[in-house]
């Protein structure tokens, strides 16, 4: 995976593990041939094996965030026994509370930002709700500006496969393989577009954060 | 309505031409019954609710019993849409959490649940349409829209659809989006539409003076029924949604007649915010006038602490009159 989408991407969880105190926080990609959510960055909790791992991009809070392009905040899940059996059996994690919102580029959902078990004080409110979705829409400009619409696939975690371009209208499944996609991404990224988008995230984490 | 126009002879009135108001009777509803008085109670029985969503997990006992349930089905090759039954469940927790809401709301209502998502990534707009189309021509009386389409392109077959749904008297009432975007069809004014509030009470409705939505409803940690028989909390104009709903099936099991603008008037009376300024104290033997001082603003009048709306003809029901 190019660099620079992946330092990206890995500002995007970072910097939203950070707003909500959480003890993780992911992007997904939307494969939307596919039909699967692809985790393409993680911020805590599972940070080490879960990058690449996909699941149905229709079922699960992640699932209909994607779906209906809403942002959600759900608190109380341990008490829910069916809760995402499959995903947490993947991720070894089960979180409390998880705060989803879609990444949107004019009308088009990108993925999904995901944070998981924030602190106690950053749950359950519109407030909340509100922040998590401005934060979305930040990180899909960034996105959106580090990865001009060129019909590029998105590179796969480690070169291994690929997720469709989620910035173009003619996505055609995971074809940007290990050699086309990071080639493309890194062709079309110029840097001074790269560094635009990674000041674009620093200076809102300095503003949210109030610092 | 251009295929309206193109078909008369359908019992279509363009205008009252050689009738009079005696050839077009309308036997509304009775005023609220009063307390005591064996009158219906408004709890949702008889109410015909369908929630348009993700499905509606079975035998969730925050829920009860589901006495429909429906899959819109997209064949990949073709596109084309279509319903079915369906033996399955909820795909994320979301339509449960909707229909939960009614149900406590309206504890009588009949519910059915048409899943529109979770079959497989459908972003497109046109299962939504389906699945609401679908329930629009079953003739329920309610349908719960905690969902909306960004695309454009469907905005117009949303906007008639909605249109039909309001003179066949099936009330379509939709979530506004969660964030400053446009989607639909919660725009549109044929529809009642939903925001939340972030007061605790979760009894609490406004009406919101500056529209597109019109209503605001709890949406700020609502506890609500979620897979696997759980209940969890979560936050959300979806989940304010269910809660006009529940209100519209009280309000139209107390008065089955009752059409979507009298039920829209029913909730803009009984909101908490809606004050009603007094009459004018007039001496005895003269008319009232409409310029008179108490009019100016900053005469309204804080009369009404009790939620029970005072204009009983149409708005019996809406905070649980008959209880």
């Amino acid at each position: 995976m190019d660099a620079a989408c992946r330092e990206l991407l890995q500002a995007v969880v970072d910097v939203a593990r950070a707003i909500f105190g959480a003890a993780a926080s992911s992007v997904f990609l939307l494969d939307e041939e596919a039909g699967e959510l692809v985790f393409q960055a993680v911020s805590g909790e599972g940070e080490e094996f879960l990058v690449g791992r996909r699941f149905p991009a229709g079922r699960g809070i992640a699932g209909w965030v994607a779906v209906s392009g809403e942002p959600m905040i759900v608190d109380d899940l341990t008490t829910s026994t069916a809760f995402d059996r499959a995903l947490a059996e993947s991720t070894a994690y089960v979180p409390d509370a998880l705060m989803a919102a879609p990444l949107l580029s004019g009308g088009r959902v990108l993925g999904v930002l995901e944070v998981l078990d924030p602190s106690p004080q950053a749950r359950s409110s519109v407030r909340e709700l509100d922040l998590l979705a401005m934060f979305a829409r930040q990180a899909a400009a960034a996105l959106r500006v580090a990865v001009p619409d060129a019909g590029a696939g998105w590179p796969g975690p480690d070169g291994t496969g690929g997720v469709p371009g989620p910035l173009s209208g003619t996505a055609k499944g995971p074809v940007a393989g290990p050699a086309a996609g990071p080639a493309a991404a890194a062709s079309a990224l110029d840097s001074g577009r790269r560094a635009d988008a990674l000041r674009l995230l620093a200076t809102l984490e300095e503003v949210l954060r109030g610092e | 309505m251009e295929a309206a126009m193109s078909t008369p002879g359908r019992g279509l009135t363009w205008s009252l031409r050689g009738r009079g108001p005696a050839d077009v009777p309308v036997v509304a509803d009775p005023g609220p019954w009063p307390p005591d008085s064996g009158g219906p109670a408004a709890t949702g029985r008889g109410v015909r609710v369908c929630v348009v969503d993700s499905g509606v997990e079975r035998d969730h006992p925050a829920v009860g019993r589901v006495d429909g349930s429906w899959v819109v089905v997209k064949d990949p090759d073709t596109g084309e849409t279509s319903v079915r039954p369906t033996e399955t469940g909820d795909s994320c927790g979301h339509g449960t959490a909707c229909a939960g809401i009614v149900r406590r709301t309206a504890p009588e209502c009949e519910l059915h649940s048409v899943r529109v998502l979770g079959e497989r990534f459908s972003g497109t707009g046109d299962v939504l349409l389906a699945g609401l189309r679908w329930a629009v021509e079953q003739g329920f009386d309610l349908v719960n829209l905690s969902l909306s389409t960004t695309r454009d392109r469907f905005a117009r077959e949303l906007h008639e659809l909605a249109d039909q749904a309001y003179f066949a008297r099936t009330v379509i009432v939709a979530s506004a989006h969660n964030t400053p975007v446009e989607s639909f069809p919660w725009r549109f004014a044929s529809v009642i539409s939903v925001g939340s509030h972030q007061e605790d009470d979760p009894g609490l409705h406004l009406y919101n003076p500056s529209p597109p939505v019109e209503f605001f409803a709890p949406g700020q940690n609502v506890p609500v029924p979620w897979l696997g028989g759980a209940t969890i909390r979560t936050t959300g104009n979806s989940f304010a949604t269910p809660y006009i709903t529940g209100l519209c099936a009280r309000l139209l099991s107390a008065h089955p007649s009752m059409t979507a603008f009298q039920l829209k008037n029913a909730l803009y009376l009984s909101a908490a915010n809606v004050r009603f300024r007094s009459l004018p104290s007039l001496p005895a033997g003269e008319a009232s006038d409409e310029s008179s001082e108490s009019d100016e603003p900053g005469e309204l009048h804080r009369s009404r602490e009790s939620p029970e709306p005072p204009e009983p003809r149409l708005a019996a029901g809406a905070d649980g009159t008959g209880n």
